[in-house]
């Protein structure tokens, strides 16, 4: 089996979200990156204990990114997987991220491609669903459960209001969210490991960019938090109802 | 043209696409064109009734293989009907379908898509959608280039109207339905639960609540409430709620009119995933508590205390009411 793990570079949780040139960019200054939450605690883990299972499995990580993706590649590479891919060039289209890594699906032929939910920063959640469209496989969004048998995959994807199991035949394109993993801290054999497993770097092929970022903005400053009693619970209630006609 | 996906759930049409087809047809006003809807499958009540949106056609596509949900067949019949009735732009909602569905319909129709938007597109000059980016933390304006162009937008951030007494034209559409590769084989309904990204009302436990079996005080109140639960990462790693509780940067994003946090540190990933809600109440014992800093209304106070007062309180109001 042969499973593609999509990995992208994300600002870390705690880090400091401001802009520059006038709203125009990120300001990466003082910025510590990692690797996409949900990349690397669901998919990526999944797909290692895949391979741990059936250790004929083949593990490739691929990521859309310039060379300082370089780092949180080679992280993931220390939780597992066996070879990295990474596309040369930087974009914030979903659509052209996409076609890169529908690329190396089409030549590769992975039973399994994995992603993230979403990813951290641009909240998209939409790499997955394009990547299956255009290599033509199933699509199983918002998985909570990945479970392998033979050829046959059985899911379990969150819907409006619960969750349904699924069969699909490889291929498939999952995305991946809490449930389908626990999140695992990298060992010293894997950091060793990583820093010889082959990192093959791409150009990126002719794609189309759909859209693009003009602006960012700051939500507005809360007001200031208006106290009241513990001992005086009905003025909360009076607020809530009177003032901010929540209830 | 403006085209808006109609999803149901159970034959139901559900408030989140109740919201992008008041928001398609805001949008089509805007842009000076026709709203319409595109229905796959069959739903329970008159889908004609959504002309009280102003809806003006619905095209329904009916066929056996659309009667269960398989995302790689509803992409392809949802891009070839957009192409065939001409539409120029499609509403989604940013719900679960929408997320399975949406992305795979920009690839196929080469459409620039902007997912979770959170208001109408500034199209004076060009195109522009403002959707929440940093998982709440920030907005971003993004622009979309190409001639059809794909919107979904995100649950609670626009209010559904309706009312107008109008019906729709129900418009059968022929397409061709390919055979989908999937076999749905159970689904678990969280029954009685109000689903979180769509309800009006969160009221959500954090660690300060000490354990599952303290959870009794909190759901009274969100019963009281009519309001949907949910807890922080820690609670639902430590499995005493279900993880679709919970919420934060890697849980769910919410945005209620109403997000009561109890027992809640109020650390910047829970933060990010509840901070577009519109009004917001922390219950905490420890007046340091980050939270409040990102709070409306706060009681410094033990949960233990304040939560059956408060339930309490609520009552009576809805008696005196
Ligand atoms: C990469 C990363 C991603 C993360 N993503 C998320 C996420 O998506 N969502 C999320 O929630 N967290 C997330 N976290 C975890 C986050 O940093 C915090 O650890 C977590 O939110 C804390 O949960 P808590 O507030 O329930 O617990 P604590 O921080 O332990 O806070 C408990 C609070 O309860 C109060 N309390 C105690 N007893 C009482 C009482 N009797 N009455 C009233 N109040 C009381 C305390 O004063 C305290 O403020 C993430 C962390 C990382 C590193």
């Amino acid at each position: 089996m042969k499973i593609l793990v999509c990995i992208s570079k994300t600002p870390d949780t705690t880090a400091k979200i401001a802009f520059a040139n006038g709203g125009k960019k990120f300001e990466e200054a003082g910025v510590q990156w990692i690797i996409n939450p949900y990349d690397e605690w669901y998919s990526l883990v999944r797909a290692i204990e895949l391979k741990e299972k059936d250790p004929a499995t083949i593990i490739h990580l691929v990521t859309v990114g310039g060379a300082d993706a370089e780092p949180i590649i080679r992280k993931a590479l220390a939780l597992g997987g066996d070879e990295a891919i990474r596309i040369n060039t930087d974009s914030s289209d979903s659509y052209y991220i996409a076609a890169q890594i529908a690329e190396v699906a089409n030549t590769e032929k992975y039973d399994l491609v994995f992603t993230g939910k979403e990813t951290i920063d641009y909240n998209g959640a939409s790499i997955g669903g394009m990547i299956a469209a255009l290599i033509d496989a199933p699509y199983m969004s918002l998985a909570t459960s990945f479970l392998m048998e033979g050829s046959t995959a059985t899911i379990t994807r969150e819907i409006e209001g619960g969750e349904e199991v699924v069969t699909v035949n490889t291929p498939v394109v999952v995305s991946c969210q809490k449930g389908v993993a626990e999140q695992r801290i990298p060992n010293m054999r894997g950091i060793m490991a990583a820093r010889t497993k082959p990192l093959k770097v791409l150009e990126p092929a002719a794609a189309d960019s759909l859209t693009s970022i003009e602006s960012f903005e700051l939500p507005a400053p809360k007001a200031g938090v208006k106290l009241v009693s513990p001992d005086n619970v009905e003025e909360l209630v009076r607020l809530l109802h009177d003032e901010a006609k929540a209830i | 043209m403006v085209l808006v996906y109609i999803d149901h759930q159970d034959n139901q049409i559900k408030k989140s696409s109740l919201e992008a087809v008041t928001y398609g047809v805001a949008l089509a006003k805007q842009l000076g064109t026709e709203a319409h809807g595109l229905l796959l499958g069959t739903v329970n009540d008159d889908p004609s009734a959504l002309g009280a949106y102003e809806l003006k056609n619905i095209y329904q596509i009916n066929d056996a293989a659309l009667s269960s949900f398989d995302a790689q067949v509803f992409v392809k019949t949802i891009a070839a009907a957009a192409t065939k009735v001409g539409a120029t732009t499609l509403v989604f909602s940013h719900n679960q379908t929408g997320k399975a569905v949406c992305a795979g319909v920009s690839a196929l129709l080469k459409a620039g898509l902007v997912t979770g938007a959170i208001e109408l597109p500034k199209t004076d000059a060009g195109f522009v959608v403002k959707k929440s980016v940093f998982s709440g933390k920030a907005f971003a304006n993004v622009s979309i280039q190409t001639a059809i162009k794909i919107i979904s937008l995100s649950p609670n951030s626009f209010r559904t109207t309706g009312g107008a007494a109008t019906m729709a034209s129900i418009i059968p559409l022929d397409i061709p339905v390919s055979a989908g590769h999937v076999k749905i084989t159970a689904v678990n309904k969280t029954s009685g639960e109000i689903s979180l990204t769509e309800a009006d009302i969160v009221v959500s436990g954090g660690r300060g609540l000490k354990g599952p079996e303290n959870w009794g005080i909190l759901l009274d109140l969100a019963k009281e409430l009519g309001a949907a639960t949910a807890c922080s990462r820690p609670v639902g790693d430590a499995h005493w709620r279900p993880h679709h509780e919970h919420v934060g940067q890697t849980g769910v994003q919410v945005a209620p009119n109403l997000y009561i946090a109890i027992g809640i540190s109020g650390a910047i990933q829970h933060l990010a995933g509840v901070n577009r809600s519109k009004t917001i109440v922390v219950i905490n014992k420890d007046p340091e508590a980050p939270f409040f800093k990102a709070a409306d209304y706060g009681i410094v106070g033990d949960a233990f205390e304040v939560l059956p007062k408060l339930t309490d309180a609520i009552k009576k109001m809805k008696a005196s009411a």
